[in-house]
């Protein structure tokens, strides 16, 4: 697969692993957060944690839109499908994700018209083949997949569709990772940055993070040798002292991001007040909300919501993990009252929550003792 | 009966770990009573000292037709591979139709074809049948339920207690082919590709394994629901070891390589219908692959791991430059993803 | 919230132009390029793909360099290595 297995290239990836481990030296312990939940996964799929240095330290962010969408937003959703004549269209990532009356897909088993699609204009497409039920697209994402449901709802206007809404919950990055930089309990040295989030928004958005919170980030691609680089720059940025915003996914990350994608996410939303990030509590102006000019594609205009709030069990430490402040085996409902099979937090529901990652991927190797001798 | 699920839900079917716990918590116990052993494709039965393997499977496909095949090669050729990969050969099929009122004949005459001239192609004859008609909106149209009997081969004894540290692990071909044709011709996910299941009898292969290595052949599976981590996940549980799979090695096709990467899935956790996992002593590995490339439909036949006293219980997927992975059994079916 | 995959495209939709075929490894779809209306890309050429979405062209060019970068790591530290042992420090 082209510009993808040459950044999957064995020896180039063994050659940057030494390289990292050079620069890395012995004595200083690095902390480099991933925010993206795609970089969390990659981490762990292509088992990279096995080839870095033990001082290198990778926290995961909070950067997984599943993870962070509060139960109750998935009880409305999923409330407002029970009407009759209502199909529930979503991403697989969305289908197993717990309400407190079950996850959609268990829905679906009791009679609910559910559907997975791929993209939401398959969603519209729904619509079009079925004027005589009305489409609930539950929308999740950062900015990455935003512009895309703006403009579906601008097709959906444009063709007159009256039966296709979208209950949004599609949220911002930059305060998530403000959250995470105001938190106290946080110690980081560095951000690997979302490479597909900054497809649309660009790299300005992060100077503040090197200007002001002097941290260095750089914006990484989501291949081994992406994201390998991308500790690269971050060591010699470190090691020179250096602080600023870098672009390591340079072959699809524009620097002033997608102007298209900007202006059709300015046409159709707005943003929120506040939104409840689950495990983060209210955060201002972080989420996005569908403007008045496309009400009649607002889920929350077009029917009754009921405004469920759900809280967390206490014991579930998913915030703290959310934070990068434990790691997901230091939770104590973790492998116990929480597995993927019966996940009690939103971290152990998404194939890329940092608790569901571990647990999948990873937690079974502590026994293992030394790996060297794998491969 | 250890099962707590207060209902029953897709996922106990998917062939995941709620399958199993399913099947281990609730059927195992109060249908085959206490502590039966690990749980194989076919049960073994004594007929006055000729020992008879047994199993039967159903069939629930949606679309009922997909490229490479339909509803009724799969349920020939599923129950003549569970009875292949416990080391017997299909003698006869006994088959169960559940109709849906409404079903136009021709649809039924086209699966009932397509299972003799499977039958055929699989050198098994199918012995009887019994029809049942529910009404229309149950049974998807339509649900087959083969149940096979066949002989044991002389020579080849599958039991996991007999896997060992340094044995390897061997696959027939590529994975994927079969669940990714189906994901593809349910429509809802508007990709195409040039793929087809890869539906058939593995009686042919397994036979060629015996014959080159049989007193090495430790175990045999057919990854169908839940893939080849499943099956490997299964062993490894069962015989308390470690499997560890080298990724490079594991043959996928292209287009279903594409197809997993586009929809952010796992080869290892796709359905598959006309491959076999085996896993083999060391001394004979070489000659049960030489032999499996040497016959028809063999060619892709490969060597992708070993087993090793870690990590127990759990599968392990290495690559080249050190990296490794737990894969662990789904939940329930592979589900497509953004994220 | 990130998966998303290169893909070649194929054919441009001669009735709608925000529609076009692209193809990874065989597998081919319809995708939207709608988000690529400033940069327009054309049969041939490879954008970055989600949720059905052209998200971005590829740049050919910067990978090719990306991948050089990656393949001199090392020689370089190496070699200054290697020029420092000989005590050339002092020299300019």
């Amino acid at each position: 697969m082209r510009f993808v297995d040459e950044f999957r290239e064995p020896e180039l990836i063994s050659k940057t692993a030494e390289e990292i481990r050079r620069l890395a030296g012995r004595e200083r312990h690095y902390r480099m957060m991933e925010v993206c939940g795609g970089h969390t996964h990659a981490i762990y799929r292509f088992g990279l944690k096995d080839i870095l240095p033990e001082n290198i330290e990778l926290i995961h962010g909070p950067g997984c839109p599943v993870c962070v969408l509060p139960m109750g937003r998935i009880d409305d959703g999923l409330a407002i499908a029970q009407e009759p004549d209502v199909i529930f269209a979503a991403f697989g990532d969305m289908m197993r994700v717990p309400g407190t009356q079950g996850s959609p897909l268990e829905h679906k088993a009791r009679g609910m018209d559910v559907r997975i699609v791929y993209s939401p204009s398959d969603a519209l497409k729904l619509a079009r083949l079925n004027p005589d039920k009305h489409v609930m697209f539950f929308a999740i994402g950062f900015e990455t997949t935003a512009p895309s449901t703006a403009l579906t709802i601008m097709r959906a206007k444009a063709e007159g569709i009256q039966n296709f809404s979208v209950f949004c919950n599609h949220v911002t990055i930059i305060p998530a990772i403000r959250a995470i930089l105001d938190s106290p309990d946080m110690r980081l040295d560095a951000f690997i940055g979302p490479g597909h989030v900054s497809t649309v928004i660009g790299c300005r958005p992060y100077e503040w993070i090197a200007e002001n919170a002097r941290k260095p980030i750089v914006v990484s691609g989501f291949e081994p040798l992406d994201i390998l680089q991308s500790i690269v720059m971050l060591l010699q940025q470190m090691t020179a002292g250096e602080c600023k915003v870098e672009n390591q996914y340079k072959r699809v990350v524009p620097w002033e991001g997608n102007n298209a994608a900007l202006k059709a996410m300015g046409e159709v939303f707005q943003l929120r007040p506040y939104f409840e990030w689950r495990g983060l509590g209210f955060i201002s102006q972080s989420a996005l909300k569908i403007n008045d000019k496309y009400a009649e594609f607002d889920t929350e205009a077009r029917f009754e919501v009921p405004g469920i709030r759900v809280t967390d069990p206490k014991a579930a430490q998913c915030g703290e993990v959310l934070k990068g402040v434990l790691k997901p085996h230091q939770c104590k409902l973790f492998g116990r009252e929480c597995t993927p099979e019966h996940p009690i937090g939103a971290l152990m529901v998404s194939s890329e929550g940092s608790c569901a990652a571990y647990y999948n991927y990873e937690h079974r190797k502590a026994a293992m003792g030394s790996l060297t001798s794998i491969a | 009966m250890r099962f707590r699920d207060l209902q029953i839900e897709m996922a106990h079917g998917a062939g995941g770990k709620a399958s199993r716990k399913l099947v281990e918590g609730l059927f195992a116990p109060l249908l085959f009573g206490a502590m039966p052993g690990p749980l194989g494709d076919s049960a073994r039965v004594d007929i006055n000292g000729t020992p008879v393997a047994i199993t039967t499977d159903s069939f629930v496909v949606k679309p009922l037709t997909f490229p490479g095949g339909s509803i009724g090669e799969l349920a020939v050729n599923g129950t003549v591979n569970d009875l292949a990969v416990s080391g017997a050969k299909a003698e006869a099929l006994v088959v169960s139709y559940v109709l849906e009122a409404g079903l136009p004949t021709p649809i039924l005459e086209a699966e009932v074809r397509a299972m003799a001239k499977a039958a055929r192609e699989a050198g098994v004859r199918i012995a009887a049948g019994d029809t049942k008609v529910v009404e229309h909106g149950k049974a998807d149209q339509m649900y087959i339920t083969t149940t096979g009997i066949g002989r044991l081969i002389h020579g080849v004894n599958i039991d996991p207690a007999s896997v060992r540290v340094g044995d390897k692990i061997i696959l027939s071909g590529p994975i994927g082919d079969h669940g990714i044709t189906i994901l593809l011709a349910r429509g809802e996910l508007d990709l195409e590709a040039d793929l087809s299941s890869d539906t058939r009898s593995v009686f042919p292969l397994v036979e060629t394994l015996i014959r080159a290595a049989g007193p090495g052949v430790r175990w045999m599976r057919d990854p169908t629901r839940g893939g080849a981590a499943t099956s490997l996940n299964e062993l490894a549980r069962d015989c308390g070891l470690g499997m560890v799979v080298f990724e490079d090695q594991i043959p996928v096709r292209d287009t279903v390589r594409g197809a997993c990467e586009l929809l952010g899935l796992d080869p290892l956790h796709i359905a598959n219908e006309g491959q076999f996992l085996a896993v083999v002593s060391p001394e004979y590995a070489d000659a049960a692959i030489n032999a499996l490339n040497l016959a028809p439909g063999g060619n892709e036949a490969q060597v992708i791991g070993e087993v090793r006293e870690q990590p127990a219980g759990t599968v392990l997927v290495t690559t080249l430059y050190g990296g490794s992975r737990i894969v662990d059994m789904l939940v329930g079916d592979p589900l497509p993803r953004i994220c | 919230m990130c998966l998303a995959i290169p893909g070649k495209i194929v054919e441009i939709s001669s009735d709608d132009h925000h529609s076009a075929l692209v193809e990874v490894a065989g597998v081919r779809r319809r995708i939207d390029l709608g988000l690529l209306q400033e940069d327009k890309p054309i049969p041939g050429e490879w954008v970055l793909i989600h949720v059905g979405f052209a998200m971005s062209k590829i740049s050919e060019q910067d990978a090719a360099e990306q991948m050089n970068t990656l393949r001199m790591l090392g020689e370089i530290d190496g070699a200054m290595q290697e020029v420092q042992g000989y005590g050339l420090e002092d020299v300019n």
